[in-house]
């Protein structure tokens, strides 16, 4: 878990739409396997990818953020640059799928 | 040179990988996404022997570490393509080429689409295939399954519960699951049933807002709205990439008995992904035992020779 920084609405700001570096935002609960997972390979990637932040947003905890972002399916991993929204993917996918979307 | 690669790290391949290991053959797992395989998606597991609850990951994680404290090695790579050459079979993967005395092919079966125009764009965007992982977002909602097997009625019975409403769209006059959730079903008072129809076209505007439904006996066209369609219509294998290798059956199967064996020399099939009667976690697991055994035959016979 140390890769990878959980975030809630009040901290999202800061760590995601004000972050310097890009971010992985992957919106997950506890229940959803498939979540459970992709929880370690996000934890690989987060530890090989020093030039990016991922970050774990629970949709239970999180409604708003979920509502705000318009999750209805996940797991669902969203990258942000400049605080803009530039790529998204739903679903358990792999680890070139998942550093492709990174790439942007 | 590998003794034994198994394609796939559902419960069929890293059972297999764990007898390889026991009867010390080398083993490679090649798996496209993550160990555990379709399994993952269910919350809960009530019917392998040993546990009367586990979660779909919690067992998947249970078995990997089981193979991999065995010696199993595991790579997180496609196989797009197996060739069979004289001395050995070339597994070829889009970032690597293995070679293995034997290969055993476990990759199981992947959701059925409708196949109808923007299903695949409209997935979290109001289409779903997993109501156990989705059904949370509508809450109070209104909602369609589509499908009349077991995951069709264990889903409508999932969102019932969540949901304003819920259709249940079924093309034939009755189902193929269990009578005992048919009849749960038919006590819930927010379950229709739209029984001879099929669903012909989804409706949206950025998100799901509607399906067309087509009677299959008078053609009558009826429109619903909704938030959600939940799609349970099976399952079909995946093995495309291997239709020149094996042979496969009209719906994509690799043909195989209880043995395991395929038609070709030295390959091995394991798990949902071969032809046979019953797909669950304990005819997978069994199937891995039987083709890594088989395989370890195969092995020690060319040795000898
Ligand atoms: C929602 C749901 C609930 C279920 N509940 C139960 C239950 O309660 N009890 C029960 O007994 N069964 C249950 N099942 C069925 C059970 O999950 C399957 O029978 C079992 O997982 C089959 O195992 P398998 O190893 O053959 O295939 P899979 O589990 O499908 O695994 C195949 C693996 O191979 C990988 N793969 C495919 N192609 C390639 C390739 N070219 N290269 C590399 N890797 C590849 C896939 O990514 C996948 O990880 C359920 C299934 C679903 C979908």
């Amino acid at each position: 878990m140390m890769n990878i920084i959980e975030v809630n609405k009040e901290n999202f700001e800061n760590e995601v739409l004000k972050s310097n570096i890009p971010v992985l935002a992957d919106f997950n609960a506890q229940w959803c396997g498939p979540c459970r997972s992709m929880k370690p390979i996000l934890e690989e990637m987060a530890a090989s990818n020093p030039g990016y932040k991922i970050v774990s947003v629970d949709i239970d905890d999180e409604d708003e953020l979920a509502e705000e972002y318009g999750i209805s399916s996940i797991p669902c991993l969203i990258v942000f640059k400049d605080g803009e929204e530039i790529n998204r993917s739903i679903g358990l996918i792999s680890r070139d799928a998942i550093a492709e979307l990174m790439e942007g | 040179m590998y003794d034994i690669v198994v394609v796939g790290a559902g419960p069929a391949g890293m059972t297999a990988a764990i007898y390889a290991r026991r009867a010390a053959k080398t083993v490679l797992v090649l798996e496209a996404l993550n160990y555990g395989g379709q399994i993952v998606n269910t919350p809960d597991i009530e019917n392998y022997p040993l546990e009367s609850h586990i979660s779909g990951f919690d067992f998947s994680a249970k078995v990997y570490e089981q193979a991999k404290g065995l010696g199993a090695e595991f790579v997180f790579e496609k196989v797009v393509e197996i060739r069979p050459e004289k001395d050995a079979k070339v597994i070829i993967t889009p970032k690597n080429t293995y070679t293995a005395k034997t290969v055993i092919l476990a990759t199981g079966s992947e959701n059925r689409k409708l196949g109808l125009e923007d299903e695949d764009k409209l997935v979290g965007r109001g289409v779903s295939y997993c109501a156990t992982c989705d059904g949370n977002f509508y809450r109070n909602k209104v909602v369609a399954v589509v499908g009349g097997g077991n995951t069709a009625l264990e889903d409508a019975l999932y969102l019932a519960d969540l949901a304003e409403k819920v259709y249940l769209i079924h093309r034939r006059d009755s189902f193929r699951g269990e009578e005992a959730n048919a009849a749960r079903l038919k006590e819930k008072k927010n379950v229709e049933f739209i029984y001879n129809a099929n669903v012909t076209k989804l409706i949206s505007e950025k998100r799901l807002k509607a399906i067309e439904v087509t009677d299959k006996i008078d053609g009558s066209i009826r429109t619903i709205e909704l938030n959600g369609l939940f799609i349970a219509v099976g399952r079909i294998p995946e093995n495309q990439n291997f239709a020149g290798l094996v042979k496969l059956d009209d719906a994509g199967y690799v043909i195989a008995g209880e043995d395991c064996h395929t038609n070709a020399d030295g390959i091995f099939v394991a798990g949902d992904s071969r032809t046979k009667m019953l797909r669950q976690l304990v005819t997978a697991t069994g199937d891995g035992a039987v083709a890594a055994t088989e395989a370890v035959k195969y092995i020690n016979n060319l040795e000898t020779v």
